[in-house]
């Protein structure tokens, strides 16, 4: 253990941020956010979270010492925390297990809820960015409550009453959670910018255009790397790095752009390390009812064509249906005419918009919570047409990985703009074709490049501290690309480095707002929020063991290809229905694996000591023979 | 056939366009002209054959075919490829190939005349005979089989034979058990049969129970629809035994360590007016009652769950799903899957009778009352609900022996009537009596694995295997309709094995289907062993469980225990009704179950103790493994759930290895290192459906859905809506 000098710092911390004390080995500190410290002592057998002014007793010495430290620590933090109201008193309405009384704490970051109840430990702990909307339900009730309603983007709703404070200058607790929880709407700035935790990585570097470009092989003698976005002249959704056709000038772009809707011109996404067939995205070409036709354009799909020697053909794939494809020449987009361009094939992979998907969601929302109607719930599953969605989307992007990975063939892929279905289709295909983006790392890579620098408008789609929470760009478009995600783990359980819990965690940070990395709407945008905030990455980088699926196999070059059939698609209990505590969250199969592998490791050990035992004995006995026999011992097979 | 949808007829009409015309093949390959013959079974004779027999390969979707001949027997419906068969088969089973089919696992066969199929019911083939045989199994396989290519007259002759032996009623003499001789090998697991006095005793001793053990049915004196030897309460009077022919008496199944126990019995048929019958059930109530505290709880089963009419029905829709002949009606079943499978009432039945054994276990587990359980003929509801509770709550019957011993003891001593529950004679008269019950029991336990994967020794492969096994025709286990006609046969002299008494084995004895390798695939790697120190099938007094969990936990009724005093009120209760359900707690036990579950879900989660189902809606799944296994288009490569089950079964190899490496305490530095068993290569190589169905003949190419696009109804107003719809409210 930590003696005490080492525990007890000799130099006051600096001004700004106080430096968390160190702590003994077998204790583990987390700083959950600011404000709770969650702090995990074996030798007390307790895991807690720590406020200001509770501490915890019944540790070891050193634990003990640890906890002082991280009270005063606590102490200097006190600083930055403004505003926190607390109110006494508030019945939170649960669903599950009825009326409980406690009290309720709003910060600038979360909304907490602290049972005081008998012998209940619940508490609920709800970053403010997942309040989507706050309501008063029905008038004051006789006892002089008055009862509010918290709807949150997580799939769940929280009922709470409370007594109106009499004071009527006094505001009431769910006034100011309305106020806190709309930063954009009340002019107040994100707790992202505020949020100062020290990560020992920073997940700003994980991606790189450049070094996964280089991963790619690119630039080749086929494609290069365009500057002429550098300064999101040409596309201000695009990223600054662009990979286009080496036989495309930067001025053939421009017009392009002017083409494509909101300039988002043809680009490579993914090329195939060994058939040279690429992924390339872009948004619609605007031909309208007229048919207008772009000589560069044309141009340029040819060449992407031409990059890839072992097909004469192209496959555009439209994500949307025929029907709305068509409905859009009316608006000046609409799609790739196969007498302008020769030797493309144009597929429409049926996939609704943005305002089905809502209302879809708004459907399983009202079917999973609170409570699921037994025996109906299969076709009340079904009418809500969520699976069915995801099934879709699955079998755009497995139509898409086939079509490159077994017909060789270069694909272009769209939507109408380029930042939703296309960012679906296209990072779903590159999960399945390439066993990087199964990686942690690479999955962070695959987010931050195919979602994030390309422009998908997260900010606008979960509509991050706006109180409008009516506004019909609100779509679980990502949602839905990381529930897909999941399809593909459950069908692939050790092809993924990843687990559930990774899933879940950057869906709860998706809402949360304490990261910078999901609270823009293109790279242009994120590129001032950088050094403001932190990134999600920071984050779990920096405990990467809560992460990674043990049952993980590196089969590196391998595709996989879903089934997209209904009769392997599930919903995602354990994200949708997770509130519900009927269903008891299960990973015995993670623990059982981890246990034999610290047992199989263990009984290595004691396998090779004994080893080491009988051959250190077989060479004193045989020390004039020469030849070691220690070298002819066959080392414990393992298995990765 | 399925006919989901609107388009069900046409599909098949399709599918049966598609294939590929019989020139087409002839001059691809002309077929070889011999005929080659199965390895048979002592016992086993050929009643005809006939070849080439194109037989349509189900491993890819170009509807092609391996030639070969096809044969029936007295045992299976067997097809012997021309082509060399891959030997690397890692699940195979001795006593018949993946293209072979028990006689008595055919379901239904139909033929295909040119554009459309039939179902064919009788031996008797009026017409020209069809060119096209399907052949749809209870196992669920799919066989097509086209008669084109060999001579008419041996089509003619094969289908007649094969239509004659799967489907036309026989003799229980002419089952293929009478004529199949083997010489039994020692078990793995040692079952215990419940065959003597001797093993009840055990049983009754193992859980503390005291209750009286009857022997004076050795030779069904007492009567024909008892056990040989059963176990009644101790207050119930000889005379009683075989007052109405042993029905009505209380069948002791099980005792909890508090000393209330649980029991079965078959109802009496009572009249308004009929005292003697209604003064006897109350002297077995009361018997029962004083077991323990002088409680009861009484439930007749057939009043509140679904019917084995109901369970047959249920299950034939749903089977239907998976007897998919081809792509286009898989995909198009896959439209309105969800509601299909609940429309089926199949998933629902399982929950219900979850639910009803929860009910049981609440009555034992928190009110320690006796609880006695009826039903028409107490050998089938009455089955699923015990045994279920004794899953549940019993830690023994979730080892692999324990299961033997739980399904000899209440499904093959109970006596439950698996002749005519499965219709093995095919008797036209005993098709109302039809209902896959055992399966139901199956279905049940797959919920309970599933969802509690440790608390159990057995695999879901296990489960599959057994519930296969119903349908061949070889074991004793399932092949009678009582107790006393399974003694009977084994006992009487049969003329035609000249042995004299039946001689085939039980299905425990599992050498006879698999190699020792793949009844590695029995064991569930995920099993938490109880720690070593605990004597192996003690049922102790779980002192520590109880303080966890106090009565006031639970919902307590207001009538904990009966004494003697309220006993006439109990009887004033019994003369106005039959068999009051669940008399003490007249109020609906639902809310109560669903506190009871509740407390329990607080509790850390022991598997070595009691063990309840979630029954929520998403809780209750699909069996994946059992229905969909032989379904190309949901065969995921490198996937599913078998790919971790192989690495956990890997990294138990090498602890156990590296165990007995210790246990040599290094006298040999040379270890002995094995290669790594065929099964447990590593996963990418396999298919989710592992070990069924071979998977050799996989290409890397995935299953595209033919018509998902067609399928999406949705608001028009949203579907036309433009993506952005407002102008961009901007962070900056």
């Amino acid at each position: 253990g930590a003696t005490e000098q080492s525990t007890v710092p000799n130099s006051p911390p600096p001004p700004t941020v106080p430096r968390p004390p160190k702590y003994p080995p077998h204790c583990s500190l987390r700083v959950k956010s600011r404000g709770h410290i969650s702090l995990c002592a074996p030798c007390a057998g307790l895991c807690i979270t720590m406020t200001f002014t509770s501490l915890m007793f019944g540790a070891c010495r050193s634990c003990t010492v640890y906890f002082y430290e991280t009270f005063f620590f606590m102490k200097k933090m006190s600083f930055f925390f403004a505003c926190k109201y607390l109110a006494k008193d508030v019945t939170y309405i649960c669903p599950f297990i009825g009326a409980l009384r406690g009290t309720l704490t709003v910060t600038n970051y979360r909304l907490f809820f602290k049972c005081m109840d008998r012998d209940q430990s619940l508490a609920l702990d709800i970053p403010l960015g997942v309040v989507s909307r706050v309501e008063k339900i029905g008038g004051t009730s006789s006892r002089g409550e008055v009862s509010y309603g918290v709807v949150c983007k997580d799939m769940r709703n929280l009922q709470f009453a409370h007594r109106q404070p009499d004071d009527t200058l006094k505001k009431s607790i769910f006034e100011v959670l309305m106020k806190y929880a709309y930063p954009i709407s009340n002019s107040l700035a994100f707790f992202a910018y505020d949020y100062e935790q020290i990560f020992p990585e920073n997940g700003w570097k994980v991606f790189d255009a450049l070094a996964e470009s280089k991963r790619q092989g690119l630039p080749n003698e086929s494609w290069r790397i365009s500057k002429v976005n550098d300064h999101y002249e040409l596309c201000d959704s695009y990223p600054s790095t662009l990979v286009v056709p080496v036989t495309i000038p930067d001025e053939d772009l421009r017009r392009i752009a002017a083409f494509r809707a909101k300039g988002r011109i043809p680009v490579l996404s993914w090329i195939h390390p060994e058939t040279q067939a690429t992924v390339v995205r872009c948004s619609q070409p605007m031909v309208g009812v007229n048919s207008k036709r772009c000589k560069e354009d044309e141009k340029l799909l040819q060449a992407i064509m031409d990059a890839n020697a072992q097909s004469h053909k192209l496959f555009i794939f439209d994500a949307r249906p025929s029907v709305n494809a068509t409905a859009n020449k009316m608006k000046g987009g609409g799609y790739e005419s196969e007498d302008a361009y020769q030797n493309a094939e144009l597929v429409f992979l049926d996939i609704h918009n943005i305002h089905v998907m809502r209302e879809s969601l708004r459907k399983l929302k009202e079917v999973v919570y609170p409570n699921i109607e037994e025996s109906h719930w299969l076709s009340n599953l079904e009418s809500t047409h969520w699976l069915e969605h995801i099934k879709v989307i699955l079998a755009g992007a497995l139509r898409i990985a086939d079509k490159v990975e077994s017909g060789k063939t270069s694909v272009v892929v769209h939507c109408s703009d380029g930042w939703d279905r296309t960012a679906q289709l296209t990072s779903l295909a590159m999960l399945m074709l390439d066993s990087h983006y199964r990686t942690i790392r690479g999955f962070e890579v695959l987010v931050e490049k195919e979602w994030v620098s390309f422009g998908h408008r997260f900010q606008m789609r979960i509509g991050h501290g706006d109180k409008n929470h009516t506004d019909a760009d609100r779509s679980p478009v990502f949602l839905q690309f990381i529930d897909c995600v999941w399809q593909m783990i459950r069908q692939f359980p050790t092809a993924f480095e990843f687990n559930e819990y990774f899933l879940i965690t950057i869906l709860d940070h998706l809402y949360s707002c304490l990261f910078g990395t999901f609270m823009c709407n293109s790279e242009q945008q994120r590129l001032k929020e950088v050094s403001k905030t932190l990134s999600l990455w920071s984050y779990i980088n920096s405990q990467l063991e809560e992460f990674t699926n043990p049952f993980y196999v590196n089969y590196s070059s391998h595709v996989l290809f879903p089934v997209v059939s209904m009769r392997h698609l599930e919903l995602w209990v354990g994200y949708y229905i997770r509130w519900n505590p009927r269903m008891r969250p299960q990973e015995p199969v993670h623990q059982r694996y981890k246990e034999l592998l610290a047992k199989r490791s263990e009984l290595q050990k004691r396998v090779e000591e004994l080893r080491r035992e009988v051959a250190n004995k077989a060479a004193s006995l045989t020390s004039e023979r020469a030849g070691s026999p220690t070298r002819s011992i066959t080392p414990v097979q393992t298995f990765v | 056939m399925l006919s989901l949808g609107t388009g069900g007829g046409k599909a098949s009409k399709a599918s049966f366009v598609s294939y590929v015309t019989p020139e087409e093949i002839k001059s691809e390959k002309e077929p070889p002209k011999k005929n080659k013959h199965p390895e048979l079974l002592p016992g086993e004779v050929v009643f005809c054959s006939a070849n080439p027999i194109l037989k349509f390969t189900q491993d890819d979707q170009s509807q092609r075919g391996v030639f070969g001949t096809l044969l029936c027997t007295n045992f299976r419906v067997a097809f012997v490829s021309d082509e060399e068969e891959d030997a690397a088969q890692h699940f195979k089973n001795r006593l018949y190939g993946e293209h072979d089919i028990p006689l008595m696992c055919v379901d239904s066969i139909y033929g295909g005349y040119d554009d459309k199929k039939k179902l064919i019911t009788s031996g008797l083939v009026k017409n020209k005979s069809p060119n096209k045989m399907i052949i749809h199994c209870k196992d669920l396989r799919v066989f097509q089989f086209c008669l084109t290519f060999t001579k008419e007259e041996d089509a003619r002759k094969i289908f007649q034979g094969i239509v004659h032996h799967c489907l036309e009623p026989k003799s229980l003499k002419c089952v293929f058990a009478f004529s199949y001789s083997n010489i039994p090998n020692p078990e793995r697991w040692a079952t215990t049969t419940f065959d003597s006095a001797e093993d009840w005793n055990q049983e009754m001793k193992r859980t503390r129970g005291w209750c009286k053990i009857v022997t004076g049915n050795e030779n069904f004196e007492l009567s024909q629809r008892l056990p040989q030897v059963f176990i009644v309460p101790k207050a119930v009077s000889e005379e009683d035994y075989a007052k109405f022919q042993g029905l009505g008496l209380p069948i002791w199944c099980w005792s909890h360590h508090t000393g209330c126990a649980l029991f079965k019995a078959s109802s009496v048929p009572m009249l308004q007016e009929d005292t003697v019958a209604q003064a006897y059930m109350e002297r077995m109530l009361n018997d029962v009652a004083q077991n323990h505290l002088y409680s009861v709880k009484t439930e007749d089963l057939s009043e509140t769950l679904p019917s084995i009419q109901e369970i047959q029905l249920a299950y034939t829709k749903f089977k239907q799903f998976f007897l998919i002949d081809n792509t286009t009606d898989f995909w198009m079943s896959d439209v309105k899957w969800f509601s299909s499978l609940e429309n089926s009432g199949w998933l629902d039945i399982i929950r219900q009778y979850l639910q009803k054994a929860v009910e049981v276990v609440e009555c034992l587990e928190a009110e320690n009352t006796n609880v006695l359980i009826m039903e028409e003929d107490g050998t089938d509801l009455c089955c699923v609900i015990s045994s279920l509770v004794q899953l549940m709550l019993d830690p023994y019957f979730r080892t692999l022996p324990g299961f033997q011993s739980l399904v000899q003891k209440e499904w093959v001593a109970g006596g439950h009537n698996f002749q005519d529950r499965c219709n093995h004679l095919h008797h036209k008269d005993k098709e109302q009596c039809q209902s896959p019950v055992f399966l139901l029991f199956l279905e049940c336990v797959w919920q309970l694995l599933q969802q509690h994967g440790p608390g159990f020794q057995f695999s879901e492969t296990y489960l599959t295997v057994l519930s296969d096994s119903v349908h061949v025709p070889v074991f004793s286990t399932f092949l009678f309709s009582s107790a006393c006609q399974r003694v009977s046969s084994i006992r009487a002299d049969s003329p035609q094995t000249q042995r004299g008494a039946l001689s085939c084995p039980a299905v425990w004895d599992w050498s006879v289907q698999f190699d020792r390798k793949a009844q590695d695939f029995f064991i569930n790697p995920l099993y938490a062993e109880k720690p070593v120190k605990v004597v192996k099938k003690s049922h102790r007094p779980k002192h520590q469980r109880q303080l966890s969990l106090p009565a006031s936990a639970f919902k307590t009724p207001s009538k904990k225990s009966f004494f003697k005093e309220e006993t006439d009120s109990l009887k004033k209760m019994l003369r106005l009704r039959r068999i009051s359900r669940w008399m003490l707690s007249p109020d609906s036990p639902q809310p109560s179950t669903r506190e009871f579950y509740e407390a329990w879900l607080r509790k850390p989660l022991d598997y070595h103790g009691l063990l309840l189902p979630c029954l929520s809606g998403p809780a209750i799944r699909l069996w994946v493994q059992r229905y969909l296994r032989w379904l190309p288009e949901v065969q995921v490569f490198g996937g599913g759930a078998m790919a971790v089950i192989s690495r956990l079964s890997e990294l138990l190899a090498q602890v156990q290895e590296l165990k007995q490496q210790l246990e040599w305490k290094g006298h040999r530095q040379e270890t002995n290192h094995r290669g790594v068993p065929a099964h447990l290569q590593p996963a990418v190589r396999h298919s989710s459906v592992f070990p069924f169905a071979s998977s050799r003949n996989w290409s890397f190419r995935p299953v595209i859905p033919t018509n998902v696009f067609q399928s999406l109804l949705v608001p028009d107003s949203l579907a036309d809506q433009d993506d952005e719809y407002t102008e961009v409210v901007s962070l900056v």
